[in-house]
Formats: C-alpha cells, structure tokens, sequence
C-alpha cells in the first residue's frame, strides 16, 4: 500500500484534468463531487498510507516513479519520500485541504466560475504535495512553483476587478523574489555538492563542510530568502494581506494552512545545512521574532476582518520561524499543524459570517452576531482560543513548546522568550477585540442577516475543524527519527505561570475595551501620539510605502521615460527602412508588358556595356 | 564565288533585333507583339548562320534549328494564349493585362 503514495498528487491532477477539459461544462454538483472527491480519495489513501508507515516502525520510505532527466550525473528522479516529517504535511494537506475544498462547496456555490475554482484548487493540492513528498529538491522546486502560481490564480480569480489582479500579481512577483534567491541556493548546492537528492545531499553537506562554513551560510542564507517569500516574513511580507482579495477557502488553504507554511517546510527539511551556519539560523530566528511583533501590533489597528486573520498568521508564523531559529525542529512543524487547524477554523468561520452579511467584511459593521450566526459564533471563540493559546487547546501546546525551547537557548534565547510572550500577550487583544466586536456589542450592521449562511457541507467542516483544534494538541507527531531526539527543556513554574497567563491578560485587557467598555478607546486615541501611531501600524509599519518609493515608483519612472522604447527604435528603422525601399521597388511593378520588355532590354544593354568596358 | 562579307550578315541581324525590339516594345496589338518577337528570333537565327559560315562550323546551322523548332512552339503556346485572353477580354489590346501591378 506504501507504494501507492504516487496516487496522492494523481487524484487531484486528475480532478484538475477532468475539470479543466470540460471547461466549465458539467453540472455543479458534479464538479463539487469531483473537485472535493479527489482530495477526499487523497485523504483517504494518506491516512492509509500514514497508518502502516507508523505501524512498520521504518524511519522514512522511497517510492521511486521515474527518472525524470538524466544529463550527465545530475538525473534528478520524480521519487516520492516519505518521513515524519513529510508525513505529517501531507496529513495536513490532504486532511485540511479536504475539509477547506467541502467548504468551498457550499461557499463558492453562487459563483458561475464554480468550476475554474475547483480545477485551480485540485491543481494547489497537487503541487503542494508534490512539493513536501518530492525526494530531491528539483521535485521540491516544481512543487514550491506550482503553488505559487494556483496562489495567483487564485487571489485573481475574481479578475473582473482590477484590484484583485493587482493583489495577485503583488503576491507572484514579491514571492518571485524569494524564489530566485531560492533558485540560487539550488544551483550552489548542485555545483557544491553534486546532488540534489535532499538526503544525499544533507548527508554530504555534513561531511564535507564544518559548522560556520562560508558556503554553507551562503547556501542557508538563500534557502532562507525563498521561505521568507513563501511564508511571508520580513522583508517579504507585503503580499500577505493583499492576497485578502481571493475567495475566503483561498486564504483559509493557501494563506493559512498550507501554502505560507513551505517555508517552514523547506527550512525543517533542511535544517542540518542551518545546523551548519548558526548565524543563519540565528536570524531565522530574528527574522520570526520581528515578524510576529510587528504583525501583532499591525493586527491591533486592523478593520477588515480577514486582514486581521492575515496578519495573525504572518505572526503565527513568525512564532514558527522562531521555533526553527532556536532548533525548536518539531515544536516549530507541531505549531505548523495546529496552526493549519485553528487558522482554517478561524478563517472558514470568517466566510460564513461574510457570506452571511453579503460580503461585509468590515469588523465596525458588524456586532451582535453571536445568535444570528450561533455556528461561526462557536468557531471564532474556539479558534480564537486556540490562537491565543488558552490552556489546552491546540495552540497552547505548540506555542508552549516553542517558548519553552527558545527560553533554553543561550544568547538570544531571552529575547526570543520574552518577545514571543510579548507577542502572545498581542495575539490576545488582538484576536478578542476582532471576537467582541464581531459577536457582541450593538449592531452595527448596514443589514442584518436574515439567517447564517451554509448547510451541511459547510458546517461540516467547521465542526470537524473545532473538534480539530481543541484536542489537536494532544496528537503525538512523530518528528523525532526525523529530526533526532531533542532535549527537553524546562521553566520553573513560575516561568510558566508567567506564559500562560500573559495570553489570558491580553485576553482580558480586550475584555475590558471592547466588551465592557470601561476602558474608553477614545480616551486611549486622544493624544496625538497615539493617532500617528495608529495610522503607523494600520499601514504595516509603512512598509509598502516604503517599498513603492524605493522600487516601485523608480522602476515606473523607468518605464516612463523608456516609453519612447529605445530599443524598439532600432528595429523600427529597419521596418521603416525596408519598407521605403519596398515603396521605390513597387513602382517598378506596373503591369505592362512593354516595361518588363524594356527593363530586360536596358539590363542586358548595361550588362554588355560593362562587358565590353571592363 | 564571291562571298558575303560577315559584317553585312551581323549588321543585317542587329537591324533585324532592333525592328523586332522596337515593335515589341511599341506595339500594342499583341498579335504583333508575337510577330515581333518571330523577328527577334529569326534576327538571332542569321548571326548564328552567319557566324557558323565564317568560321565553317556546323554547330550554327543547328543552333538555327533549334530555335525554329522553339519559335514554332512559341507560337503555338503564344496563340493559344491570345485566344484565350481574346475570350475574355473581347481585345487584343496588350494594355488591357495590366492589373498585376505592385
């Protein structure tokens, strides 16, 4: 059965397949049962597949399907690889992706491209897959592609309005950055060490190259640079909260669960090359922490309920990319899955309670909603728990071990600690004051729902996804043959106490604005101070202000004054060239007989001329 | 016997081509044009003939064969030709055929 693992890409590209040739033409509920019944049959044969992989007690598998090229000693073959860790992102994928794709049953159920979304959602799947079970990093690269390019099309799908193209487009070539510095990484460990085959390669990367070595940190460095594209870290983070502009199951399964993710993925699954730059991994780690504040406090300011939720998983990842800074391997893929969890939730919810306010989406125009929709009610408190971490739901655990284990670490490890319970006290105010303002409160709504919108294909989901994130926590994910045995670590209780309850005071602090009241918001927006400093964090820390000024509108100054295009000046001389020429030659074509007579007559005259003369 | 001097024979050739030229070009009546034409190459015909009497070879004599026999297709083609275009046009004008131009 283990063999069969090449079928879990294959369903969905045959789904792709089916509905992209028909183009449109079969019913909905044929496409619903195509487009989620791939990923379902996914579903199933990776649970198969993960039971008897658990069972046979081997650490890791190797399904080889074909060579795909062979071009002297590089012949980089389509192989499947399967570990704990990739084990694990498969469940995720498939498992979420499923849930996200019934969902999107219900939720898409209006839209006349119902099947173009379906066919682009079978084909991320695919790509993702392909991306986290691929066994070399050629495999790996055509997946990391893939899903960046069902990410636009997905972000654009509404492209009817100009907006979301311009989303997509912001999202395809700020990840592209990332990408080249990735594509790059590739070549240096292909000239360096030979090989592409992820294993082979780690293992000769050990052998050959000590810690702090000049090309490891090179090629660490680059790898770094396309998961910080992919997983929307600093200094790649803007397109996140534009990519809003798809369709909510877009954002929950792309933005959320699995897409964003990758870039944990790929420095998990290299982490002996970050083992060997510390400093590499050092600012992973920096680059995580500083990701997660400045998306928390970004997410303070926000009024788009979506956005808020895009800016909390830039933190939650932030929080990820934390726990691999510190060599926190598995508690950073553990908070991968929970978070997979609880965000899908949160987001799923957050479409109900759009759809069921005819795509409202600002937070101020709602309010009250918790009995008009008592399901996306239900889901946004255990989602919002589980993101801030409330005891013993999934969250808690995962954030746990990360804060934990970066409090271990020597050097930064304060700060890192510190700064991650700083962020956790941020998640707090942040995810409630969007969860009070939503569900209580006065109604703001410019027109309440009648009822809450979905059926059983919807709330399905939703349901399976609390169940999800309340005991997701306590599934034991096997890492340890994966990453080795890592060490336990401990705070005094004290510590501990301090961890758990930040959360809940920032919980608390959201209590007290935006249930009670009894701290005025107004009061606290007087100062002018406080103003700016809104306006600061509502724009992102001006970061896309910064990067229009300082890339976008050069290179369109550029443009402008190209527009002339100089290049394309030469070649139109050419064209102008020819065809003045062409202008003289044609008068010569008069139809008459005579002439041709005339001109063979006068050439031969001039041709004998010359003959004689010469 | 007194023999012809080679440069009559040529001279009367030149003149020969040049009346079979100038009447190609000239006219406009296509019938004539192909006479022309059968001037031309009968003008072609003597500097061979004449040419080969010179220099007593025979290749000449047959040159001027082969190029009667040519003119004889020529002609056979080039009337086919005008009868067509007399079908369609109802003319014989050379002018009329002008609608190829550039």
């Amino acid at each position: 059965m283990q063999d069969l693992i090449w079928l879990l890409p294959t369903y969905p590209v045959l789904g792709f397949l089916i509905l992209v040739l028909t183009a449109g033409r079969l019913p909905k509920n044929i496409v619903a049962i195509i487009g989620a019944g791939s990923v379902g049959l996914s579903f199933l044969t990776a649970a198969i597949i993960a039971t008897q992989f658990l069972s046979s007690g081997e650490d890791y598998f190797i399904r080889e399907v074909w060579t795909w090229m062979a071009v002297g000693n590089f012949s980089p073959g389509f192989n499947f690889y399967l570990d704990g860790l990739s084990l694990v992102m498969m469940l995720v994928i498939t498992g979420v992706g499923f849930l996200i794709h019934l969902y999107a049953t219900g939720y898409m159920a209006d839209d006349p491209s119902y099947s173009r979304f379906f066919s682009y959602m079978n084909l991320f799947i695919a790509a993702m897959l392909m991306l986290v079970l691929g066994d070399n990093l050629v495999v790996l690269y055509l997946g990391w592609e893939g899903v960046g390019l069902c990410s636009y099309l997905l972000i654009g799908f509404w492209y009817a309005n100009p907006d979301n193209g311009y989303a997509a487009r912001k999202a395809f070539v700020v990840t592209r950055i990332g990408d080249t510095a990735m594509a790059l990484g590739l070549f240096l460990l292909f000239a360096e060490l030979g090989t592409l085959n992820i294993q082979d390669m780690l293992n000769s990367a050990e052998a050959e190259w000590k810690v702090g070595d000049g090309l490891a940190v090179v090629a660490a460095l680059l790898l770094l640079g396309g998961a910080v594209g992919k997983s929307a870290q600093l200094p790649l983070q803007t397109w996140l909260p534009d990519a809003m502009a798809g369709p909510t199951p877009i954002s929950a399964l792309i933005h959320a669960a699995t897409m964003v993710t990758a870039g944990v993925y790929l420095i998990a699954r290299t982490h002996i090359l970050f083992e060997l730059a510390p400093s590499v991994q050092e600012l992973v780690g920096w680059v995580g922490l500083i990701t997660l504040l400045m998306a928390g406090f970004i997410a303070l300011t926000q009024s788009d309920i979506k956005r808020i939720l895009a800016f909390s998983t830039m933190s939650q990842i932030g929080y990820m990319f934390l726990a691999l800074g510190v060599g926190a391997w598995s508690a950073g893929i553990f908070h991968l899955m929970t978070h997979a969890f609880f965000k899908a939730l949160l987001f799923l919810a957050s479409g109900t309670v759009i759809l069921s306010l005819h795509h409202e989406q600002n937070i101020f125009k709602m309010g009250a909603l918790r009995q008009k929709l008592p399901v996306s009610f239900f889901s946004f408190l255990v989602g919002s728990l589980a993101l801030t971490a409330f005891p013993y739901t999934s969250g808690y655990f995962s954030k746990d071990e990360i804060l934990i284990a970066a409090h271990g670490l020597e050097g930064p490890g304060m700060i890192f600690f510190y700064g991650g319970v700083l962020g956790a006290f941020l998640t707090g105010i942040y995810t409630f004051r969007l969860f009070f303002i939503v569900f209580f409160g006065d109604s703001n709504a410019a027109h309440l729902p009648e009822k809450e919108y979905g059926g059983w294909n919807m709330n399905g989901p939703l349901i399976a996804l609390i169940i999800l994130s309340l005991i997701g926590g306590f599934f034991a994910v096997p890492l340890d043959p994966v990453f080795g045995q890592s060490e336990e670590h401990h705070v005094s209780g004290l510590l501990h106490t301090f961890m758990v309850a930040t959360p809940l005071i920032g919980i608390a602090i959201s209590f007290l604005i935006f249930y009670t009241k009894t701290i005025p918001v107004e009061k606290l927006m007087v100062s002018s101070f406080a103003q700016t400093l809104h306006k600061f964090w509502n724009s992102g820390w001006g970061f896309d202000w910064l990067y229009d000024r300082l890339i976008v509108f050069p290179f369109l100054w550029l443009a402008r004054i190209n527009r002339a295009d100089v290049i394309d000046g030469f070649y139109a001389l050419v064209v102008e060239i020819s065809r003045a020429a062409n202008g003289m030659i044609v008068k010569t074509q008069t139809g008459y007989l005579r002439w041709y007579a005339l001109s063979v007559a006068a050439g031969l005259i001039v041709l004998i001329t010359l003959g004689v003369l010469l | 016997m007194e023999s012809i001097p080679v440069e009559h024979g040529l001279i009367l050739a030149v003149i020969l081509f040049s009346i079979g030229l100038i009447g190609v070009l000239t006219r406009r009546n296509i019938v004539f044009v192909l006479m022309s034409l059968e001037i031309m190459l009968n003008a072609g015909g003597l500097a061979f003939i004449v040419a080969a009497s010179r220099w007593g070879h025979a290749e000449g004599q047959i040159m001027f064969l082969i190029i009667l026999t040519l003119a004889a297709a020529e002609v056979a083609v080039g009337l086919g030709l005008i009868l067509q275009m007399f079908r369609r046009y109802k003319t014989v004008d050379i002018n009329v055929l002008s609608e190829m131009k550039g």
